[in-house]
């Protein structure tokens, strides 16, 4: 893609807080994250997880836990939340990848439902109401992340929002880069023609495994910047309907494409906050959705823009 | 709690209650995989809608027909929820699912995870997600039984019965039948039944409605024990996909007995450890993809 679409969507980013209420970009900034890291493995490797969730809601608890708790900055708190969900994807993965489709996520989703009932059951998730008032605490010790700024009327927490911001650039960059690399072409081969791939003489196993580690941290990541900005950390972060979401958001702006993900967090994250007083309308809507995307609109809504224009997004 | 032979017995028994409920969900989701090569994902939120059927049959059936003193009984509610769910398993089959085929099997996943969604979230509007209690169950069902080392509330001991004649009955149709020899036959090839002049769509068709049909038998037998609620199903759904893959799909009667099995060992659990016994059929699943990973009765693909 041009450098021109790049700069145009950083600018975007950077001036998203005066234009939109912050909380609700940075809401998406986390949820968009989270469905370009399913995407590495939906997309570019043909991995069906439907246990993505455990990652997310995982590392929000253990970055919140030790925010709250250990007095980690928030850095820290986001590292080891990361590396936290790369742990587990690495034992989730290594035990996933030995079933193919359909059967990859069953086994995704029941091994994802472990963490659910170990979040409900441990000691320090705080159970039923999850952990909350999360300290955001100050970046490296030293930048405040809770400060407000005044602007006219309104208040921005502008330290917290460029920090959310950049781990979103970042991890998005590590999913880009990823794609775009040796390692990257060979997932897609996998994903194209697994047979060919292991007859080509590439240890499948262990690339579907690397993709699946990165999607889980990266995953992660997301759901400790998500404990941050709402300081909380709850259960449905790790419930099995925030893994269905996560498939939602990548199918309907488009599996297999670099921005289907942003689209479709965006269009996902709208309709909660448009539906929030509907009840569980939502999860009509969202099925309905569902439903729709699979029966007429496969390709999502930037693969097939991507079609008009010829080129791929 | 003390563990004796009693509490021991008494929670096998209770766990071969749930067993049978997981062995007719994952029978049906082995009938459907067989042929359709989906995995339905609707099938807790259809197990779920069959034990609705029965409630509102019961509740709001007479008062919406306009003769208030009538109530869809449970027996009638037995045959009636399978009936209705199935029918709308052909409905959706014919409708959505059948688009699908030529795509990626996990489209087939992805829409019946939707179904699942609208139907969850339909009732979840209306109904308490803590559960309404079924009052419908027949006279002759209440009371307890003598079962010589235990005494068994009797209305558990024939969802046990009824659950198992309907399991090993569908077994016989597959295995052991004329009807059920196409479908085995539709299962490893299709298109050479189709060349036979076997009408191929139609026994799809049929074969998910039953599946489905089972489904709601499950949810009819099971609303007397447990409350009915909207998210009954999506909490069954998960352990039976854990039971499929630890049975695999390709035997019926692997899918019986791995059902069956489980939920004795979850029952047991409760004695030994109880905080683990939602989790053990995951544990179990874990330790059968380290050793087996095709599963206890699957085959190589």
């Amino acid at each position: 893609m041009s450098t021109k679409i790049w700069l145009a969507l950083l600018f975007l980013g950077l001036v998203a807080p005066f234009v939109v209420y912050p909380v609700f970009v940075m809401k998406l900034l986390c949820f968009a994250l989270f469905a370009c890291t399913f995407n590495l493995l939906l997309g570019y490797t043909g991995l069906l997880s439907f246990g993505h969730a455990a990652f997310f809601g995982g590392a929000a608890y253990i970055t919140g836990y030790l925010v709250k708790n250990s007095g980690l900055t928030p850095e820290l708190g986001v590292l080891a939340g990361t590396m936290f969900a790369g742990v587990l994807g690495y034992l989730i993965g290594s035990l996933a990848i030995r079933r193919q489709g359909i059967y990859f996520a069953m086994v995704t989703l029941a091994l994802a439902q472990i963490v659910y009932f170990v979040a409900i059951k441990a000691p320090f998730t705080g159970g039923e109401d999850g952990l909350q008032d999360i300290p955001r605490g100050k970046l490296f010790g030293l930048l405040d992340l809770n400060h407000a700024y005044h602007l006219g009327e309104k208040t921005l927490e502008l330290n917290l929002y460029y920090f959310v911001f950049a781990l979103f650039c970042l991890g998005f960059w590590i999913v880009y880069r990823t794609i775009n690399s040796p390692f990257g072409q060979v997932l897609k081969a996998i994903r194209e023609n697994e047979q060919r791939a292991v007859s080509l003489g590439y240890q499948v196993e262990k690339f579907k495994l690397i993709a699946f580690v990165i999607s889980a941290a990266l995953a992660g990541m997301a759901g400790s910047m998500k404990a941050l900005v709402f300081q909380l950390a709850s259960l449905t972060d790790v419930n099995w309907h925030t893994s269905g979401e996560v498939v939602l958001m990548t199918l309907l702006g488009g599996v297999g494409t670099v921005l289907g993900p942003l689209v479709g967090a965006f269009t996902v994250v709208t309709l909660h906050s448009e539906l929030s007083s509907a009840g569980s309308w939502v999860t009509v809507v969202i099925g309905a959705t569902f439903v729709i995307c699979v029966l007429a609109f496969r390709r999502g809504v930037v693969g097939e823009l991507g079609r008009l224009l010829k080129r791929s997004l | 709690m003390e563990i004796t032979f009693q509490t021991v017995m008494s929670q096998i028994m209770l766990g071969l209650n749930n067993g049978a409920f997981y062995a007719i969900l994952s029978l049906g989701l082995a009938v459907i995989f067989g042929l359709l090569n989906i995995v339905n994902f609707a099938h807790g939120a259809l197990y779920m809608l069959g034990a609705f059927v029965a409630l509102l049959g019961y509740t709001h059936l007479g008062p919406l027909l306009g003769v208030p003193d009538f109530h869809l009984s449970y027996w009638a509610a037995l045959l009636v929820a399978p009936l209705l769910v199935g029918i709308l398993g052909v409905v959706i089959e014919k409708t959505m699912l059948s688009r699908l085929y030529k795509f990626d099997h996990l489209y087939g996943l992805l829409l019946t995870f939707g179904v699942a969604l609208i139907l969850q979230g339909v009732f979840t509007n209306y109904f308490n997600v803590s559960g309404t209690p079924y009052d419908a169950k027949p006279e002759v069902l209440n009371g307890v039984v003598n079962l010589g080392f235990m005494l068994f509330p009797k209305y558990r001991l024939w969802a046990i019965c009824i659950s198992l004649l309907v399991c090993f009955s569908t077994w016989y149709v597959i295995e052991r039948t004329k009807l059920g020899s196409y479908l085995r036959a539709g299962t490893e090839n299709p298109e050479l039944v189709k060349a036979f002049g076997v009408n191929v769509p139609l026994m799809i068709t049929l074969t998910y409605g039953y599946g489905v049909a089972l489904a709601a038998f499950a949810g009819v037998v099971a609303a007397p024990i447990y409350s009915v609620s909207p998210v009954m199903g999506a909490e069954t759904i998960i352990v039976v996909f854990a039971v499929v893959v630890i049975g695999g799909m390709g035997s019926i009667m692997g899918s019986i007995v791995t059902g069956l099995l489980l939920g004795m060992v979850e029952g047991l659990t409760k004695v030994i450890y109880a905080p683990a016994s939602s989790t053990v059929i995951f544990f179990i699943m874990v330790i059968v993809l380290l050793v087996k990973p095709t599963g206890l009765f699957g085959r190589e693909q």
